[in-house]
This record gives structure tokens, C-alpha cells and sequence, in this order.
């Protein structure tokens, strides 16, 4: 079993036009530079793409949007992002907007083999169009259905070569669920150790959901809002 | 004279209890924790996986692995954990969190909330919003009592898309503390110098005043 690659050009070898990706992070914390900066070289078009947000103009996901890369985004939160204000309003992307709550149990059901499941947000709003409500407990519910993907990128602090993943103060968010949830799941981390070297009983994502993995290089991790006291 | 955005966060302070796990919105919401009393735990949490939301950084020690939920950079208090978003908003859903005090544009005499579109204007997207009203056990909204045109955000019906039904509790404003009960706004206090009937006129959904009415006490 060895489930190192060399880089990002190597792990998504597969990786297709018209595939659905998702890719960890919340904001700009905790994203997958390395192979979002190799799937805008390549140009891999008609994406659909599940992320909490949508990067910024010149950074992250971003930058597939600038290029056209996508066909549609999942997403709960797309502020910061003018390029997407604007093939939203043209109607160039496809754009389904889901309380982040629900966005995150629904990968997280994807990745744990359960197809739908009842929750209360949204319920009476927008988001409720066409679902089949439930009441339990004398509170309205909506059905929600889990998540896959066909390709889950994420990235974390260290991992080994079996997979094993640990992140990093808040940049864990999606990518812990997410690596549960692709058929195919890169990590890329800061750190490769060797295995044997990570405490198991730190581990966050166990090497099991992880298919390809490796070390990346040259970290930019922007900060969206640098704030000081 | 009616309160200024400081102000309505002082007073929403005081409605923290001694080992309260709070969600502050973005806002005003993010100011109470300026005003948390001393010798009161609250511990902070942050949806996209913190809970001990701690002061700023220092110049120079901001980290971008470390985040609240409108994307700032924060630290963590010692005793703080971090999880995964799913986690977060089992803490969310599972009623686990004490108060959620978020902002919005209406809130309506039943309690409904529209905080995150107004049509025709951008759409940014709920992020964690709807999860967050449809089960903190309390939802305080702090807001001013009317919008920059004078027309009031305590409504009859809401007229914009909705956050939540039925979910609001408590509204924390410049001009007063009203709370939503089967038949209406209730009035509870009074910004200093400002009088019931001046609540009244900036209240547009039903306004239940019974009593003498208090000032706020914001010492």
C-alpha cells in the first residue's frame, strides 16, 4: 500500500471535467493551496464544486472561478468574492446555498453511508422549497440527503503515509468530514512524517478515508482579515 | 436618548449567566464579549470549530490557522478546544449551546428573523445563521429599533426572506428590551430618556405595554 504522491499534478491524476470535487477549508484557513493552484494550471472545467466558501478574487477557489472552472457551487457562505457576484447574477454558475450546519452534517452523512436525515434549520425560509417536512418532537424538520463526492481534497498539518491526518487549531473545519466523504481523498499536508511517528490518539482523520497523500510546498495561508488588539 | 451600539451591547451583556456557552454574530453581537462581567466564565463559541474564543492577537502573532467565523483573527483562552464543523454544529443543533445573540434587518411580533437577504441586493449566502436560530434554546437580537430610513425592524410580518419562524425571544435595541410572547412585542425597559411613546411610534408590530416601564440600568 503506498498512498504517496509526489505532488499535486500526481494525486489528481483521474480527476476529470464535469467531476464534483470538495474542497476543505473555511475562508481561506485550512485550503488546499497546493492542488487548487494544479487544477487551475490543468484547467479541468464544468466543476461541480462543494466548499463552505468560495475563496477570494485572486486566491483559492477563486481563481477556478475567475477561469470558469465551475459549473456549480455548494456553498453557505460566498461573500468576499466579486468574480462570483457576478456569474451569479448572469446565471454563468449554478449556485445552491446551504446553512453551513446542514452543509457539514450533509458531507458528513455522505462519508458514513447515510443518504438523508432530518434537521430543523431552514424550515419556513427559502431553503425548505420542495423538501418534505417532518415534525418530531412538535418541532418542523426538513429532509436533507448526505453528500459525496468523486474527488474530496483537504488539507491538514501532518499526516503520515498510511493517511493519518491531524489539523491545526481552526483549520480542521470541513476537511475532517470531507476526507470521509470522496471516493478518491487527497490530503495534503504541511508535514510527511514517517509512520509510526503521529500519537494515534491524536489522530483526526484516521488513514482509512485517505487515498492519495503529500507534502506540499511553498504555503502562502493568507489571512482574510488580519485583526490585532 | 437612544442607546448607541455600545450601549446595546452592554445591555445584552447582562443577560450572560455564569457558565453560559454563547454564539455571537457578526456585529454588535461581537461586542458583548468586551462586556462580560468580571468573575463570570462565558465561554465563546465559533462555528467553524472553536469554542474559547479568546481577545485579538498581539501585532505580529496573527495566525491563519486561527479564525472565527467572520474570518478575524482571534486566539484561543487557555481551556479552549477545536473540532471539526460538523461537531460545531452538533453543539448548535443538539441545544448544547446556552444563547445565540445575533443582528438582523426585521424581526417580527411571533418572533420570526430575516437577517441574510434582501432581494436584489447581493447575496452573500446564511452561512451558519439558520442552523444556529432554528435551535439555540435562547435568541436574544440586538439591533437598532429602526432602520437608517426611520421605518421600523420590529414588524407586524416580516417582509424580507426569512431566517428562522418563531425562534426570537428577546430584542435588545437602542430605544428598548421587548420581549416576544403569543400576543406581541411585550415591553420590558426603556433606553434612559426615551419614552414609552416614542417606542410606540418606532414599533410597528403590536406593542404590549403593561405598568410602569423601567430604564434600562446600564451602570
Amino acid at each position: 500500500m503506498n498512498k504517496v504522491v509526489k505532488n499535486a499534478a500526481e494525486a489528481i491524476i483521474g480527476l476529470k471535467d464535469g467531476m464534483t470535487l470538495m474542497i476543505g477549508g473555511f475562508g481561506l484557513s485550512g485550503i488546499p493551496e497546493n492542488t487548487l493552484k494544479e487544477l487551475a494550471r490543468i484547467k479541468v472545467k464544468n466543476l461541480i464544486c462543494i466548499s463552505n466558501n468560495a475563496g477570494v478574487d485572486d486566491f483559492g477557489l477563486g481563481v477556478l472561478l475567475r477561469d470558469k472552472q465551475l459549473k456549480k457551487m455548494i456553498a453557505s457562505y460566498v461573500g468576499e468574492n466579486k468574480e462570483f457576484e457576478r456569474q451569479f447574477l448572469s446565471g454563468e454558475l449554478d449556485v445552491d446555498l446551504v446553512p453551513q450546519g446542514t452543509l457539514a452534517e450533509r458531507i458528513r452523512a455522505g462519508g458514513a453511508g447515510i443518504p438523508a436525515f432530518y434537521v430543523p434549520a431552514g424550515y419556513g425560509t427559502e431553503v425548505a422549497k420542495g423538501k418534505e417536512v417532518r415534525e418530531f418532537n412538535g418541532k418542523m424538520h426538513l429532509l436533507e440527503y448526505g453528500l459525496t463526492a468523486d474527488f474530496a481534497i483537504v488539507k491538514a498539518k501532518y499526516g503520515d503515509a498510511s493517511g493519518n491526518l491531524i489539523f491545526n487549531n481552526t483549520a480542521n473545519n470541513f476537511n475532517n468530514m470531507m476526507a470521509t466523504a470522496g471516493k478518491i481523498t487527497i490530503a495534503e499536508v504541511e508535514e510527511l512524517v514517517p509512520v509510526g511517528e503521529l500519537n494515534p490518539n491524536h489522530i483526526h482523520t484516521p488513514g482509512i478515508f485517505v487515498q492519495r497523500i503529500f507534502q506540499g510546498v511553498d504555503y502562502e495561508k493568507r489571512i482574510e482579515f488580519e485583526t490585532t488588539r | 436618548m437612544a442607546l448607541d451600539k455600545t450601549g446595546i451591547a452592554k445591555r445584552a451583556a447582562q443577560e450572560l449567566q455564569d457558565g453560559f456557552y454563547v454564539n455571537l454574530g457578526i456585529g454588535i453581537p461581537t461586542l458583548l464579549a468586551n462586556y462580560i462581567p468580571e468573575g463570570m466564565d462565558v465561554i465563546l463559541q465559533s462555528e467553524n470549530g472553536l469554542l474559547g474564543i479568546g481577545e485579538f492577537p498581539e501585532k505580529g502573532k496573527a495566525d491563519p490557522d486561527l479564525i472565527n467565523a467572520g474570518k478575524q483573527t482571534v486566539t484561543a483562552i487557555p481551556g479552549a478546544s477545536f473540532f471539526d464543523s460538523a461537531l460545531s454544529f452538533a453543539m448548535i443543533r443538539g441545544g448544547h449551546i446556552n444563547l445565540t445573540v445575533l443582528g438582523a434587518f426585521e424581526v417580527s411580533e411571533n418572533g420570526d428573523i430575516a437577517s441574510w437577504k434582501i432581494p436584489g441586493k447581493l447575496v452573500k449566502g446564511m452561512g451558519g445563521a439558520m442552523d444556529l436560530v432554528a435551535s439555540a434554546k435562547n435568541i436574544i437580537v440586538t439591533t437598532t429599533h429602526t432602520d437608517r430610513n426611520g421605518k421600523s425592524k420590529l414588524k407586524k410580518t416580516c417582509t424580507l426572506p426569512l431566517t428562522g419562524v418563531s425562534c426570537v425571544k428577546t430584542i435588545i435595541t437602542d430605544l428598548a428590551v421587548v420581549t416576544v410572547t403569543d400576543k406581541g412585542f411585550k415591553l420590558l425597559e426603556r433606553a434612559p430618556g426615551v419614552s414609552v411613546e416614542e417606542i410606540k411610534n418606532a414599533t410597528e408590530g403590536n406593542l404590549i405595554v403593561e405598568g410602569n416601564i423601567p430604564e434600562m440600568n446600564l451602570q
